[in-house]
């Protein structure tokens, strides 16, 4: 396997590709992936690609299958559920890993080392009972990233440091709850980002910090990410951060993907029901004739309870007969499209 | 006697006060319990080098004599001195019962670990192996192994420990599987790091104050046990100072001597109280939502 060169103005616009083809800039290929516990389907013919330097967006309901589709990257599921599909992994130097059905050894070395993940609780993502530096220090001490432990000392010192903690000495000696969520979540990120890896999962990375603190940590990640040309997976429900970060978007409804495009074009001409609700009950500033705002009726069904047929139909006022079969995937390829039988018409 | 679970539930009525008292510091019941454990640990290294007596001395011209300044809690009826049997004989209970606790610790603690880690059948089964020691009775066990390798202070600790196994391994495995869940081992699997590593690093330091509190309140549980053995003669062998033989060798004299009864009653009631004291004010300072109660 050829190692990817990259070139540093790659980063921003990667060249669409109506067809997919096995570029070797990709850093994460899945294809059909199918999770299921039992008979009920977690997961439905998921497609998703991630290349060098991009930044893709995961969005949707809780429920929705975002979470789960993290966890497989990671050869993460519990054993109770099976994955079916292809993930493939080509992290760094080109090593390839195939994640479903690879042994837990292989695992183990692409965890941490070609894919890396910023949690989304700052406060339980670090142990209480081990200080930061050592925890920096650690993630680099399992992948052999640094010669000896001085060295991973002074590296996750270095980290530290860059990732805007003030006195990072200081903070490197801390336990985690001397410092703030805001800190615990930089300090995350340090560990996410210390081996250099070719994906970054970002699952709700601020969801749990305050408003003032998000912008600073988005900020810390997408510098992370854009100076090391990796990858990036963002796993949220707020749309804005989708808008302001990535370039791509995915958008998951009961375990499919059932749009997916340019964040542009996705937020400003939705095609599909599901993403214009969600776009819909996100403005704060459209309100209905009434003066309320918009919300998307009902509320996610638990797994197992999707209708059959597109899943969305039972909350879409949209739905007819035709939609009790599973809609075809329209458009020109797996990363723009939609799966809708009624689309938003879009007038010209 | 006094019974272990009736102090605890005394010691449980003091602390919502005690904790909200001492808010940083340590509360009333540590303190007092502490006070016990460490007066108790320190006549037994004092009598290592020094008792008033020599407490295995037997004389003859002075049986049973009351308190006096030569005898501060007087004489058995072999002539010798209670005070000095008294002191040495904690130095039996507190190496039972640390070696017992051990014993638990040793074994129980990463059975708990284990089987909170793993989701195959194997951790189910020891959790069920577990129940079935749970159920079986501590001093029946310590009588099959005094039958079987001999009446002695060895068997009592080995057998108390295992007896106390199960408690340790439950214990451990409802932390560790609290542990398990969060989003740190989430984070060290995500890093690469093997289960060895995740059980050592991430999970026992997540524990230990569990383990701490159970260990306070096997050690209770195993002083009593080594006084009961050693009343039944099971435990310290004639001639081993022990505060359960003490019991034994006084109650024939019961209505003679009642002090013969009283002083050693009253050091296990006193050690074991402190323990318990011990390991119910250490588990509300480690309970978040205890300490968190103000």
């Amino acid at each position: 396997m050829s190692t990817p060169t990259t070139t540093p103005g790659y980063a921003g616009s990667p060249p669409p590709s109506p067809d997919r083809p096995a570029a070797p800039a990709d850093v994460l290929r899945i294809d059909g992936l199918h999770v299921q516990v039992g008979d009920l389907e977690l997961l439905t013919d998921v497609d998703l690609t991630v290349r060098r330097g991009e930044r893709v967006g995961l969005i949707g309901e809780s429920g929705s299958g975002k979470s789960l589709t993290a966890l497989s990257i990671m050869g993460l599921l519990p054993e109770s559920l099976e994955a079916r599909g292809s993930i493939a992994v080509t992290g760094v130097g080109g090593r390839h890993t195939q994640v479903v059905g690879a042994a837990e050894r292989e695992l183990a070395a692409m965890r941490g080392r070609d894919v890396t993940m910023v949690f989304q609780e700052p406060m339980t993502a670090l142990n209480p009972t081990m200080r930061v530096g050592d925890q920096v220090a650690e993630v680099m001490r399992i992948h052999h990233t640094v010669p000896d432990r001085r060295a991973a000392g002074a590296r996750a010192v270095e980290l530290l440091d860059k990732v805007g903690l003030p006195d990072p000495a200081e903070a490197a000696r801390a336990y985690p709850h001397q410092l703030s969520g805001g800190q615990r979540q930089r300090v995350v990120v340090a560990i996410a980002l210390a081996n250099d890896p070719a994906l970054l999962i970002c699952d709700e990375p601020t969801t749990a910090l305050d408003v003032t603190v998000q912008a600073l940590v988005l900020d810390l990640i997408v510098r992370g990410v854009e100076a090391r040309d990796a990858g990036m997976l963002f796993i949220t429900h707020d749309l804005a951060v989708v808008a302001s970060v990535c370039e791509r978007v995915l958008v998951m409804y009961g375990g499919r993907v059932v749009e997916a495009g340019p964040v542009h074009d996705v937020f400003t001409t939705p095609r599909h029901r599901y993403t214009r609700g969600l776009i819909g009950a996100s403005d704060l500033d459209l309100t209905r004739p009434d003066g309320r705002l918009y919300t998307i009726q009902g509320s996610v069904p638990s797994a197992g309870r999707f209708p059959a047929g597109c899943v969305f139909r039972n909350r879409c006022i949209h739905a007819t007969v035709e939609c009790e079969s599973v809609p075809p995937w329209e458009g020109p390829g797996p990363e723009d499209g939609f799966a809708c039988f009624h689309p938003v018409v879009v007038r010209s | 006697m006094t019974l272990p679970g009736g102090l605890s539930r005394l010691a449980t009525g003091l602390q919502p006060a005690s904790s909200q008292r001492s808010r940083r510091g340590v509360s009333a019941t540590i303190a007092i319990g502490g006070g016990i454990v460490a007066f108790i640990a320190i006549v037994g290294l004092l009598s290592l080098v020094w008792t008033p007596y020599d407490p295995g001395g037997i004389d003859p011209t002075s049986r049973l004599q009351l308190s006096s300044s030569a005898h501060w809690l007087g004489t058995d009826k072999f002539g010798r001195d209670v005070l000095s049997l008294l002191m040495a004989g904690s130095r039996t209970t507190l190496v039972v019962g640390i070696v017992a606790v051990g014993v638990a610790a040793l074994i129980g603690v990463p059975l708990g670990i284990m089987s909170a880690m793993t989701t195959r059948w194997w951790g189910e089964a020891v959790m069920r192996a577990n129940d079935l020691l749970l159920a079986f009775p501590a001093l029946l066990l310590a009588i099959m192994l005094t039958a079987v390798h001999g009446q002695g202070v060895v068997t009592a600790m080995v057998a108390i420990g295992i007896a106390s196994i199960p408690s340790f391994a439950r214990v451990v495995r409802s932390g560790a599987i609290g542990v398990m869940k969060t989003e740190y081992v989430l984070a060290a699997r995500a890093a690469g790091r093997r289960p060895l590593a995740i059980a050592f690093r991430h999970v026992l330091p997540n524990v230990t104050s569990l383990i701490i509190v159970q260990a306070s309140v096997s050690f209770a549980i195993a002083v009593l046990a080594e006084a009961a053995l050693s009343y039944l003669g099971l435990g310290a062998p004639p001639g081993t100072p022990s505060w359960g033989r003490m019991l034994q060798e006084g109650q024939e004299l019961l209505f003679v001597a009642p002090r013969l009864e009283v002083f050693p009653g009253i050091a296990i009631a006193l050690a074991v109280l402190g323990l318990n004291l011990l390991g119910d004010g250490l588990r509300d300072r480690f309970d978040p939502r205890l300490r968190d109660r103000r």
